[in-house]
């Protein structure tokens, strides 16, 4: 393994539903890396296929199926893995949080307990009390007062914010190479956001972890990630540096995301959301999945899919005119 | 949780009295009377009526009914039921007798229907759609739809007449005894019993696991790699068994009247046999005395189910 091999490599990736109405195709050709130790946000909305993507990485996706693609992990294609070794990395070096802490916590096993297990699970020779002295040690970390006490306690004596600060706990407990971070902070209170935000960053600097970070909120992006990559109807359209992207986005959709946000540097009469809405992935429209929506589409769009090609250093767009959009998009539309 | 236990008693024991009013009533609306029950039709002479006129005197059977209620009422506050028509026994002493082989022949059977039910419906839920779990719900359907009566008679003429290896009735050979036989004649009727109940419980067992392998936490336990036993085991299966507290108390009253008729097929010295007899010869005192023995087994068992509530899942607080 080189040096500059990506810890995370998706390639292709494919995941279908079967549904009564027909084949649901939740991620279409997705292909994106994760290098060491940095924050990739994954944007999207409802539909994209960010959430899938992120499940697939693990073989969580319960109903669907895996229809192409690869996903490596340090050179290990983990779809082909037996299931003991995909276990042994489940929670181990790659682990998860998940997006709603209420749900996401066994509701009749104490959160010490949630985290000791965690902790085992992996180290078969951890002794109990080791264990739990290494858990309440985690729930320090993670600003949890009183962490004795709260070891005992069972989920729904913590509130949300809470919960999910013991989910990052639980996350980080086996100093993971790669964190899945799912929507985080979706499920929370606004005020309690910035907090989990703070804390994604300090677990991400004491396990030096890579994080894959899923969310719709670009706002969130910006704040955490150093790379993001953007999906639209199951694939990835845009990915790049994050300043790059949101300065210079090279694809009609990413434009359309950041044209939709309110903003405070300076006054807008209006938001101007993308219109229509998400294609169907029952039946996906052909050629560029964004053409019914796009200001830009022409016929080439209707009937041609774009790839994923390379529109400037380390950015890459999936659209046929990316181009244009440099003289299209002045630059001060974004920050 | 004392306070909460104190209330429940309570109220449990105004459904009490008032179980016991309603039953001593109703037995006594019931056409027939104890007394003519006692005599064969071919007995009845000239000079019978006066001697069933001094014999329902004698019971206390021609005073108005409120009157016998208040005299039984005053008698049980005390725990004197009364004694039986026929036998002349205090009834509380023949239902205590026979409390003993019920309560161990549904115990038994109850411990069965969990040891078949719990598993067999995990396996189905875990293996959903696939041919054990449709043997799984053919077999629970089979024995719910076929009555255990029939079964016990089946059963009987199986293990019993054929391959002799079970004895057919009674609870221990006249002249034997020991743990080891009294085993031997548990074993066709509480296993009867335990496969009836058995069947939807499993069917239970599965629909809860099914929707609990479908919740969030379920996929963190796998998340953080635990193996498909432990995420069953340890998770989804601990929650999905919590409803199934309910589910198994609701269940008692329900053995106990398969109990009764089981009792009758295998000739089990169990209160059943007695109450059944009891309702033949229309001896009320018996028949009062062991609904109320059933009610309190009901009542007492849903008061277990709510404590055990709080014992397992502790988001919930009685108070």
């Amino acid at each position: 393994m080189t040096q500059s091999e990506p810890l995370l490599e998706v390639d292709d990736l494919a995941v279908e539903f079967r549904t009564d109405e027909g084949v649901v195709k939740a991620v279409d050709g997705a292909s994106f890396t994760v290098d060491r130790g940095e924050i990739v946000g994954v944007v999207g909305e409802s539909g994209s296929g960010k959430s899938v993507t992120a499940m697939s990485i693990l073989g969580l996706v319960k109903s669907g199926r895996r229809a192409g693609g690869t996903i490596r992990f340090r050179g290990r294609d983990l779809g082909a893995l037996p299931a003991k070794e995909l276990r042994s990395i489940r929670g181990g070096e790659i682990a998860m949080i998940f997006q709603d802490p209420m749900t996401a916590l066994n509701p009749v096993v104490t959160i010490g307990r949630q985290i000791v297990e965690a902790l085992r699970l992996h180290d078969k020779k951890l002794a109990k009390g080791a264990a739990r002295d290494r858990a309440i040690e985690l729930l320090a970390l993670v600003g949890m007062p009183d962490a004795a006490a709260r070891f005992r306690q069972y989920p729904h004596e913590f509130s949300g914010g809470m919960r999910q600060r013991a989910m990052i706990a639980m996350a980080i407990a086996n100093g993971p190479s790669l964190l899945i971070a799912d929507e985080p902070t979706t499920a929370l209170d606004v005020t309690i956001q910035a907090q989990v935000l703070d804390l994604l960053k300090v677990a991400q600097q004491e396990t030096q972890a890579a994080t894959l970070l899923i969310t719709h909120d670009l706002g969130v992006v910006a704040e955490l990630a150093d790379r993001v990559v953007v999906m639209y109807a199951g694939r990835v359209v845009e990915q790049g540096d994050v300043i790059t992207v949101f300065t210079e986005p090279r694809h009609p959709y990413t434009v359309g995301l950041l044209e939709s946000l309110p903003r405070l540097d300076r006054d807008v009469d209006e938001l101007h959301p993308i219109p229509g809405s998400p294609p169907s992935l029952l039946a996906p429209p052909p050629g560029c999945p964004f053409h019914p929506r796009c200001p830009l589409a022409r016929d080439r769009c209707r009937t041609e899919r774009p790839p994923l090609r390379a529109v400037g250093a380390a950015h890459h767009s999936a659209c046929h005119f990316a181009e244009e959009l440099a003289a299209v998009v002045p630059t001060e539309v974004t920050r | 949780m004392a306070a909460f236990v104190v209330r429940r008693i309570l109220v449990n024991i105004v459904v009490f009295i008032l179980i016991g009013i309603g039953v001593f009533l109703l037995v006594r609306a019931a056409p027939g009377d104890p007394v003519r029950m006692m005599i064969r039709p071919e007995d009845l002479q000239e000079g019978s009526e006066g001697f069933i006129q001094a014999r329902r005197a004698e019971l206390g059977l021609d005073d108005p009914v409120l009157v016998q209620y208040g005299r039984w009422f005053l008698d049980a506050v005390t725990g004197d039921l009364g004694s039986s028509f026929i036998s002349r026994e205090p009834v509380s002493g023949l239902l205590l007798e026979r409390l003993g082989p019920t309560v161990l022949l549904m115990s038994t059977a109850l411990g069965i229907a969990l040891l078949i039910a719990i598993p067999l419906g995990t396996i189905a839920a875990v293996r959903r759609n696939t041919g054990v779990d449709y043997a799984a719900a053919a077999l629970s359907l089979g024995v719910i739809s076929v009555p255990s009566f029939f079964l016990g008679i089946v059963a009987i003429y199986l293990f019993s007449l054929q391959l002799g290896w079970l004895p057919s009735s009674g609870m221990s050979t006249p002249g034997g005894g020991g743990g080891a036989d009294i085993l031997e004649h548990l074993i066709m009727p509480a296993a009867i019993l335990g496969l009836a109940a058995a069947g939807p419980l499993t069917r239970y067992v599965r629909g809860s696991l099914i929707d609990e392998l479908s919740a969030d936490y379920v996929r963190t336990a796998e998340a953080k790699g635990g193996s498909p036993v432990r995420v069953v085991g340890r998770h989804a299966l601990r929650n999905s068994l919590i409803p199934l507290i309910t589910i198994v108390m609701i269940n008692i009253p329900q053995m106990l009247a398969g109990a009764v008729v089981l009792e009758q097929v295998f000739a089990w010295p169990g209160m059943g046999q007695l109450a059944v007899r009891a309702v033949n010869t229309q001896d009320y005192p018996v028949i009062v005395g062991f609904a109320l023995y059933v009610a309190a087994l009901v009542l007492i068992c849903n008061l277990l189910a709510d404590l055990a509530y709080a014992v397992v899942d502790p988001r919930v607080k009685v108070t």
